[in-house]
């Protein structure tokens, strides 16, 4: 034991490191006592380094559970958290789907369960890729939602997600960009055993499945209380909106760095536009903040860590003041458009701001520079179309050629097969 | 920022090669971020990996198109992939083949570039000789550091011991050592321009 935590110790060193081995050695470090998983891409690094460290002994004592599908791993979270057990599960694209109905239990019963979700895009077209549909099809499943920007921030926001979870009896969803940051080799700063244990008591549940003193969790409840207790979902989760930057304040103070809390602005205060993004794309979108800034530009980002409980008035307040934001999303709801800049729109109700929705990154495909500082110069230039969703990059000509075929033709195909026969692709990639 | 593009396939540890390079860097104090294309990864299929080093903080997250340094693993891919889109006249190339660019058909090509920044080097045959197979990743690092000088052959060999403590280790870094030797030998030869 005693040569355990001096390795630990040293290994509190920055080290350059896959961000999933990353995440796997900073979920270790929060005990989780029973984990189930099943494998998914791009997740699946994550619960391999775990389950590696749970047959090694180094997470100990820990139940790793390799069970048969995702329903069965948040079903076996459930249980595990309403026995008392810190649990931890991790999930992506169609498997975050297939855990849907229990994702809701989940919430619903107020279990505390930490998920890591590797954000991947959601079939069909079946794709491996990076976007956000998965985690924003469950935006309104009842669990909070954290969004990273970065690998070390995915770490940090691990262990703030059990400390957040386990004060409010909450489950919470840790988002990362799958392969963007699952995969990415960076310097990394996974927090000793000791400096978790010192932000993250042990789990002491507000419910128990305790034979000395037994209780049932699972009622079923009618007309006569249904709404109460939905309304105290409700209630609890817009306490987070505290409890997000109380935590995130105390791990800055503890660890020396800022991750987390509920919004990051960056060069915003005085900024005339604002781009509004999740995630690790905001790394991008910062650097051309700053090329634009240089040429003189009054721009700046904000950046959504917390995206449930939506932290409406921050948003408000740190976009108030600008002309023109600029949303940039990596999903979008289908027959209305743009999630986050409905969202963002709500916030800035009432004022004059022109809030342009921009769907990028869809499936993989990359968010360069060059496709933003067009974007910008367009919006700059008034030239983005009030009220329209703006899709980045899109290849017109390709979606109008399967549009004509579609008119010309009763039995015109499916599209994804279709589109790649006209693009040559034998095998897709994402290059 | 130095950003590194390379190609290879399935099998040959390019990801890995990425990944090293970044933890070479990383361990002279500077950033480093590599990342894979992230591809349904099968063996013999083209893959390609980056790497970005530099003295500050790495926000980009964008693929690389403007290397600074291609490294090619494998020269089958010549007429597969477009190998050296991106790369400018100021960029290193360095080639995994035992044969020269002109017996490549790439004489032409190569004449806009430096010619002390390319190489052909016969990373498979050193890596059979030093590892017993045809894995050539660690070798062409050893290579990439006697060519660009953009991270030493002493963090090159840290990284691998690093990443593969043990016998792949010490293989790996006699292999990378004898690429290094071999590079330096090629590029110490009077400049033909």
């Amino acid at each position: 034991m005693p040569t355990r935590s001096t390795r630990s110790g040293r290994r509190a060193l920055r080290r350059q490191m896959e961000g999933s081995q990353a995440v796997a050695a900073a979920v270790a470090r929060c005990r989780p006592e029973v984990i189930s998983a099943y494998p998914i891409s791009p997740q699946t690094h994550i619960v391999e380094g775990l389950s590696d460290l749970v047959r090694t002994g180094e997470l100990a004592p820990c139940e790793y559970l390799m069970v048969e599908s995702e329903f069965a791993a948040m079903s076996a979270a459930i249980g595990a958290s309403a026995a008392g057990a810190r649990a931890y599960t991790a999930t992506a694209s169609q498997g975050l789907l297939y855990m849907v109905e229990a994702l809701y239990n989940a919430s619903g019963l107020g279990l505390p369960i930490v998920m890591t979700v590797a954000n991947r895009a959601i079939g069909a077209p079946i794709n491996i890729w990076n976007d956000h549909s998965d985690s924003m099809s469950q935006r309104d499943s009842g669990w909070i939602q954290l969004y990273a920007e970065t690998t070390q921030e995915a770490v940090d926001l691990h262990v703030q997600a059990f400390k957040l979870a386990e004060e409010l009896s909450l489950p919470v969803m840790v988002c990362m960009d799958g392969f963007i940051l699952t995969h990415a080799y960076e310097a990394v700063d996974v927090p000793t055993q000791e400096q978790v244990d010192a932000i993250l008591p042990p789990f002491e549940p507000r419910q128990l499945l305790d034979p000395d003193e037994p209780v049932t969790i699972g009622a079923m409840v009618g007309p006569e209380a249904f709404a109460e207790v939905k309304y105290l979902m409700h209630a609890k989760q817009m306490q987070a909106l505290d409890l997000v930057p109380e935590i995130a304040s105390e791990f800055s103070q503890a660890f020396g760095r800022s991750s987390g809390g509920l919004i990051h602005p960056y060069r915003s205060a005085d900024a005339d536009t604002i781009v509004v993004a999740l995630g690790s794309v905001l790394g991008t979108i910062e650097e051309v903040v700053d090329e634009l800034r240089e040429q003189g530009v009054k721009i700046g980002a904000v950046g959504i860590r917390c995206f449930r409980p939506y932290p409406l008035e921050e948003i408000r307040a740190s976009l108030q003041h600008a002309r023109r934001i600029v949303v940039i999303e990596k999903a979008f709801a289908v027959g209305i458009g743009g999630i986050v800049g409905q969202n963002v729109r709500l916030a800035l109700s009432g004022l004059g701001a022109q809030v342009h929705d921009v769907v990028a990154g869809l499936g993989g495909r990359a968010i360069t520079k060059r496709s933003l500082h067009r974007l910008l110069a367009d919006a700059l230039g008034d030239r983005l179309e009030p009220g329209r969703l703006t899709f980045l990059d899109l290849d017109w000509e390709l979606v109008e050629r399967e549009l004509r075929r579609t008119r010309e033709k009763r039995r015109s195909g499916p599209h994804a097969e279709n589109i790649l026969r006209d693009l040559g692709v034998v095998a897709s990639g994402s290059h | 920022m130095f950003q590194v593009r390379i190609h290879g396939r399935g099998g040959q540890g390019v990801v890995t090669a990425a990944e090293l390079l970044s933890v070479a860097a990383f361990g002279e104090g500077r950033h480093a971020q590599a990342f894979p294309t992230f591809g349904s990864e099968r063996t013999g299929a083209p893959v390609v990996a980056f790497c970005r080093i530099d003295d500050k903080e790495i926000r980009l997250r964008e693929p690389i198109t403007d290397p600074d340094a291609v490294i090619v693993q494998d020269p089958t891919l010549l007429h597969q992939v477009d190998l050296f889109v991106g790369l400018g006249t100021e960029g290193y190339l360095l080639v995994n083949t035992s044969r020269s660019f002109a017996e490549l058909g790439l004489d032409e090509f190569v004449r806009r570039f430096r010619a002390e920044r390319l190489l052909t080097v016969p990373a498979t045959e050193i890596a059979r000789e030093h590892l017993g197979r045809p894995v050539p990743n660690a070798v062409l690092l050893g290579s990439f550091a006697a060519l660009a000088g953009v991270v030493s052959l002493e963090s090159v060999r840290a990284a691998i011991l690093e990443k593969f403590p043990g016998e792949t280790g010490r293989r790996n870094v006699a292999a990378a050592e004898a690429a290094y030797a071999h590079t330096q030998h090629e590029i110490g030869a009077p400049s033909p321009a």
